[in-house]
C-alpha cells in the first residue's frame, strides 16, 4: 500500500516539488500559542517537537525534544477557512447618476494551494463542506474556485488530544480517502502513500526508499495506539431520532445555564457552514459591496425575521446546533455533521463537551 | 453559467400604496431578454435588493401568465422594507429569483380550494385566490378565510367583497377589533371554521400567517377529515442567500428557501409549532 519511505532530512524535497509545480504550500505553524495553517516554504518552519495539551476549555503548546513535525493534535483552525472564506465579497452594486444600477460578481483570486498536515477528521469535514457548497441545487462558485486546485497532504494522526473522538464518528485517526498523499510519521522519516494521480506524479520528484516491514508495522501500531487512547465518544453515529424525541429534555436547560452563546464552537467547527450577508456601502452612495461572513446559530440575528427572534434564548440555540449537527444533517447530507475533531470542546470558554451533552440527552436510547 | 447569487437590475413601473404600511411594486427587469425568460410559480419568492442596504425575500403576488410585469406586495417591517417603501416609479432595485417551491396549484385542479390567512395582507395566498379566480372552471368550491388584528389592517377590501359574491365561493373574514362598518366577524378567524362548506375528501388547503393560527386551523381541518398531505403551509424563516447555502432557514431536514417555502403539513409536522425551530 505504501509508496515509499521519505527520510526526515528529505522532507524539504516534498515542499520544493510542490512549489515547483506551482503550489503555494500551507502547513502547520506555531503562532500566538497555537498550531494554525499558514504559508510554509521551508521544513524548518514546521512545529518540530511541539506537543499540545488539550482539555475542555483548554489548549496549551509545549516544547519537547521529539524530532517529529506532526506530534500534535489539531489546533483551532480546520481546512474550512481556506475554502469557505471567513469573509468575502460576492458582488458589487453600482448606481449611476441617472439612477441605473448594475451588478458585477466578484470572484476570488485563484491560486494553487497545497495543504500539508491534514488530519483524517478534517478530510471528512472537507468532504461534508464539498457536499454542502458544491453538490446541492446551487453550487457555490467561490468555494469551487478555491477548492479546484488543491493538493492535500494528509498525516495520519498519532497524537490525539484528550478532546478527540474521531474513532466514535468513524472519521479517523487514519486518513483513508480524499488526499493526494498521506504520510505516516516515524522518528526517522515518513511512509508516503499516494491517493491520487496527482499524488503519484509528485512522488516522482522524491527520493523514496522501499518501505520495510518493520517501519510499516511501527507506523500501523502508532495509529492503532492513537485510536485506543481516545476516551470520548458519541453514543451513536446517528442520533437523529433520539435527539428529536427529546426536545424537552431538562438537559437543554442545564447546558444553557453554562453556555455563553458565544459561537466559538461554530467558528472552530470544520463543518459549520452558516454565513450572513450584508452590504458595505461607499459613503458617496455610488457603489456597495455585498459581503458574506461566517455566522453562528448562537447569535440572536441568526433566526431573526422582522421583529421575531425564533431562538431568543440559549436553550433553543444550543438545541438548534446539536439537533442539526447530530440530527437533521442525516436528512440533508446522509451522515452526522460531526467528525470527532473535538475542537468545540477545547475552544469552548466554559468547557462544554458535545459528547457529554449528547450522552446526557440521548445516550440511553441511542443505538448504532 | 449565471451566478445564482447575483441580482439583476429591475425598474419600478408602478407603485401602489395599499395601506399606510403596505405597498405593491410592479416591476420589470431592465434586460428585456431576462424579463422575457422570467417564469415563476405562485408561492415562489424573489430576493429584492435595495442599493447599499441589503436584500429581503418577498413572495411574488402577480399572475404567472402576466408577461408584462411581476408584482411584490411588501409590508414595512424592517430596515430593507423601510427603504424599499421610499422608492418611486422609475426607480431601480436588484431582483434575483424566483426561488423555492410554490403552491400545489396543478394538483389542486378539479378539487375544492381553501385558503386561510392571518395577519396583514398575506400576499402569498392572495396570489392563489387571483390564480383560481382567473381559471375558475378548473377548480371546485373556493373558500377564503382571513383574520386580521384590526379591521383597518385588511387591504384589498373591495376584492374580498367582490369575491364573496362570486359563485361557489365563500369568504369568511374576521378582525379581532372591528371598526364601524366592518361587515365581517369580530373575533378570531378560527372561530369561523364551523361555517366552512367544503368537501373534505377532495379539498386542497393553502395557508400562511402566524404559526399559532395555522396550528389551530390544522387541528380543525384534520378533525374534519382533510388529509395532512392536502394541507399546505407557507413558512417564513430568516433567509440571506435563498440558494440553500447560508443555513439561516434550516428547518429540521429542510431548507425553507429551497424545499419550501410551501410545505405540506405532513412534511413539517414533526417540528411545526415547536418553539425555537
Amino acid at each position: 500500500m505504501e509508496t515509499g519511505f521519505l527520510p526526515r532530512a528529505g522532507f524539504q524535497a516534498l515542499l520544493d516539488a510542490l512549489q515547483q509545480s506551482g503550489y503555494r504550500c500551507v502547513g502547520p505553524r506555531s503562532r500566538d500559542g497555537a498550531i494554525v495553517y499558514d504559508t510554509l516554504a521551508r521544513m524548518e518552519e514546521l512545529p518540530r517537537g511541539l506537543r499540545d495539551r488539550q482539555a475542555p476549555g483548554a489548549y496549551r503548546l509545549e516544547h519537547t525534544d521529539n524530532p517529529r513535525f506532526f506530534s500534535w493534535a489539531n489546533g483551532p483552525q480546520a481546512l474550512k477557512p481556506l475554502f469557505f472564506a471567513p469573509v468575502e465579497p460576492l458582488w458589487r452594486s453600482e448606481r449611476a447618476a441617472d439612477g441605473a444600477i448594475r451588478f458585477a460578481a466578484i470572484e476570488p483570486p485563484v491560486e494553487r494551494l497545497a495543504v500539508i498536515g491534514v488530519r483524517a477528521c478534517d478530510l471528512a469535514a472537507l468532504r461534508l463542506q464539498d457536499r454542502h457548497f458544491l453538490e446541492g441545487r446551487f453550487a457555490d462558485s467561490r468555494y469551487a474556485a478555491r477548492r479546484a486546485n488543491v493538493f492535500l497532504v494528509a498525516v495520519n494522526c498519532t497524537h490525539p488530544a484528550d478532546t478527540c473522538f474521531c474513532v466514535s464518528t468513524g472519521d479517523g485517526p487514519r486518513a483513508t480517502e480524499g488526499f493526494d498523499l498521506a504520510l505516516s510519521e516515524l522518528d526517522d522519516g515518513f511512509l508516503v502513500q499516494a491517493g491520487s494521480d496527482a499524488g503519484r506524479a509528485l512522488t516522482v520528484h522524491l527520493t523514496l526508499l522501499p518501505v520495510t516491514a518493520v517501519r510499516q508495522q511501527a507506523a500501523d501500531r502508532e495509529i492503532e495506539a492513537a485510536a485506543r487512547r481516545q476516551t470520548r465518544r458519541l453514543p451513536s453515529r446517528n442520533m437523529r431520532d433520539v435527539l428529536f424525541a427529546n426536545l424537552d429534555h431538562p438537559r437543554w436547560e442545564n447546558v444553557a445555564e453554562r453556555c455563553l452563546s458565544c459561537g466559538n464552537c461554530t467558528a472552530v467547527c470544520p463543518t459549520c457552514f452558516c454565513h450572513s450577508e450584508s452590504d458595505e456601502a461607499a459613503l458617496d452612495g455610488g457603489h456597495s459591496r455585498h459581503l458574506r461572513q461566517w455566522d453562528s446559530c448562537f447569535t440572536p440575528g441568526h433566526s431573526y425575521i422582522h421583529g421575531i427572534t425564533i431562538r431568543a434564548d440559549t436553550r433553543t440555540r444550543y438545541r438548534q446546533w446539536l439537533t442539526h449537527k447530530l440530527g437533521s444533517w442525516h436528512d440533508q447530507y446522509g451522515r452526522s455533521g460531526c467528525v470527532g475533531c473535538g475542537r468545540c470542546i477545547s475552544w469552548c470558554p466554559v468547557g462544554i463537551d458535545i459528547t457529554e451533552e449528547a450522552t446526557a440527552i440521548g445516550g440511553e436510547d441511542a443505538h448504532d | 453559467m449565471t451566478d445564482p447569487q447575483l441580482p439583476r437590475a429591475a425598474q419600478i413601473v408602478e407603485r401602489v400604496q395599499e395601506s399606510p404600511t403596505i405597498f405593491t411594486l410592479r416591476l420589470k427587469f431592465a434586460d428585456p431578454a431576462h424579463h422575457a425568460a422570467f417564469r415563476f410559480d405562485p408561492g415562489q419568492f424573489n430576493m429584492l435588493y435595495l442599493h447599499g442596504v441589503g436584500e429581503v425575500p418577498i413572495s411574488i403576488v402577480s399572475d404567472p401568465q402576466d408577461e408584462h410585469l411581476f408584482d411584490h406586495t411588501i409590508r414595512v417591517v424592517g430596515r430593507v422594507t423601510h427603504g424599499l417603501a421610499s422608492l418611486k416609479t422609475g426607480d431601480r432595485l436588484g431582483v434575483r429569483g424566483p426561488y423555492g417551491r410554490g403552491w400545489p396549484l396543478k394538483s389542486a385542479e378539479n378539487r375544492d380550494v381553501m385558503v386561510v390567512t392571518g395577519g396583514l395582507g398575506c400576499a402569498p395566498v392572495v396570489s392563489v385566490i387571483n390564480y383560481v379566480m382567473r381559471r375558475r372552471a378548473r377548480f371546485g368550491r373556493l373558500v377564503i378565510m382571513q383574520g386580521v388584528k384590526h379591521s383597518e389592517d385588511l387591504i384589498w377590501r373591495e376584492r374580498y367583497a367582490r369575491w364573496s359574491k362570486s359563485p361557489d365561493t365563500q369568504v369568511l373574514e374576521a378582525a379581532n377589533v372591528g371598526a364601524t362598518l366592518w361587515p365581517w366577524h369580530v373575533g378570531h378567524v378560527t372561530e369561523l371554521f364551523d361555517k366552512v362548506q367544503i368537501d373534505a375528501k377532495s379539498a386542497t388547503v393553502m395557508m400562511c400567517g402566524p404559526e399559532g393560527m395555522m396550528q389551530v386551523a390544522i387541528d380543525h381541518l384534520t378533525g374534519r377529515g382533510i388529509a395532512e398531505t392536502d394541507i399546505h403551509l407557507s413558512i417564513e424563516r430568516s433567509m440571506h442567500c435563498a440558494v440553500g447555502l447560508c443555513g439561516h432557514c434550516q428547518y429540521g431536514g429542510q431548507f425553507v428557501c429551497q424545499d419550501g417555502p410551501v410545505f405540506s403539513y405532513r412534511e413539517i409536522k414533526a417540528l411545526f409549532g415547536k418553539r425555537g425551530f
